[in-house]
């Protein structure tokens, strides 16, 4: 006997927000529309097909993180010039580029300038609310590398506060 | 020196948790089961259509409990896809507020007893094809007309859990007495019903 899956409403009801939350996070607020739409698609599609009910929300905000990178990767290679070499040397900046698309406010400006990895773990851990085993899984990384990121990036952003 | 344990709000952990941008919810196409439900002169009510566009549901539901109730049902016998589209169900909300105003006799939707019993499926088609708009029934004369003479209390309970409220009209059916006995939706939308089509009949 399968698993008794609520009505796919009461997801949307109960997480649209967060899903929402992370998606602006990640995306920023020119994407992030586009990336939780995206989100709660490939969920609808997947949904039948879930085997545990034990935390859609974070199997929710697992698929918003997910179509996030996609997003941010294909932004990403879209801006590379494939002709010019010098112009790989200047990728990382492409990148800063696309997350200067973050919330305006001074905070979150540094945040979009953290590396890739701290940058998610921040969204995962503090606007997600997710915890560690989870973010680690997200990120492809072990629990304790998940807490290093977020370590890391939290003395970042606590180093030069007014 | 660090003065920022004076000013909490200043704290990235904090500031980073209260992150609240301007967001709004995600829309989707028509999936496995659509629904809204609906204020009408006789309660409140949950319309709900499959895939195909078959009314699966038209439903009671006066709380939040009964609704919640019908679309794990809906979940489980139909799809888990299950989303409120309320432009999905216009053209029934429309008839359905037709027939409540007397402006329309019958309905032309098409219907799916997907979560009735093996029984419900032989007594309510039995009964949308053979008591008509105004006419009344007993349960009795019902459960002859389904072969199943002394099923009369069967009947009863049948018509009771009725999925298709209105749109399969077991409103009706009466007690041999004449009194209307009990209804989904209350007594008092029984007789609505019942004085609405003898009005427009």
């Amino acid at each position: 006997m399968g698993v008794r899956l609520p009505p796919f409403q009461h997801l949307v009801d109960a997480h649209w927000r967060d899903v929402a939350r992370l998606a602006h996070a990640l995306a920023g607020p020119v994407d992030g529309d586009d990336v939780a739409q995206q989100a709660w698609a490939q969920a609808l599609a997947a949904y039948p097909r879930l085997r545990s009910t034990t935390n859609l929300r974070s199997w929710l905000l697992t698929i918003t993180h997910r179509c996030a990178m996609d997003a941010h990767r294909g932004r990403a290679r879209r801006a590379v010039p494939h002709d010019d070499p010098a112009s790989l040397a200047a990728a990382p900046a492409t990148v800063a580029a696309a997350d200067s698309a973050l919330p305006d406010t001074d905070l979150w400006r540094r945040v979009g300038e953290l590396p890739d990895r701290q940058r998610e773990a921040v969204a995962l851990k503090y606007v997600a609310d997710l915890d560690h085993p989870t973010i680690a899984k997200a990120l492809g990384c072990s629990p304790a590398m998940s807490r290093r990121l977020i370590s890391d990036a939290l003395a970042t952003l606590r180093k030069d506060l007014p | 020196m660090n003065t920022s344990s004076f000013h909490p709000s200043t704290d990235p952990e904090d500031q980073l948790a209260g992150f609240e941008p301007a967001v709004r919810p995600p829309t989707f196409e028509p999936s496995d089961v659509s629904y809204v439900v609906e204020d009408t002169p006789i309660g409140r009510m949950l319309l709900a259509r499959n895939a195909s566009g078959a009314m699966v549901a038209s439903s009671f539901t006066p709380d939040t409990d009964a609704e919640d109730a019908v679309l794990e049902r809906l979940s489980r016998a139909v799809s888990p896809r299950v989303l409120r589209m309320p432009a999905a169900l216009d053209d029934v909300r429309h008839q359905l507020d037709d027939y409540l105003h007397g402006r329309l006799r019958e309905f032309s939707v098409r219907t799916d007893l997907v979560l009735a019993t093996d029984f419900q499926r032989v007594v309510l088609p039995r009964l949308a094809a053979s008591v008509h708009y105004g006419e009344r029934a007993t349960y009795g004369e019902l459960a002859t007309r389904v072969s199943r003479p002394s099923a009369a209390r069967a009947v009863g309970a049948a018509l009771g859990a009725n999925p298709l409220c209105v749109l399969l009209p077991c409103h009706r059916v009466v007690a041999s007495s004449g009194a209307l006995t009990g209804y989904a939706g209350g007594l008092a939308a029984k007789e609505y019903l019942l004085d609405l089509e003898s009005s427009t009949a």
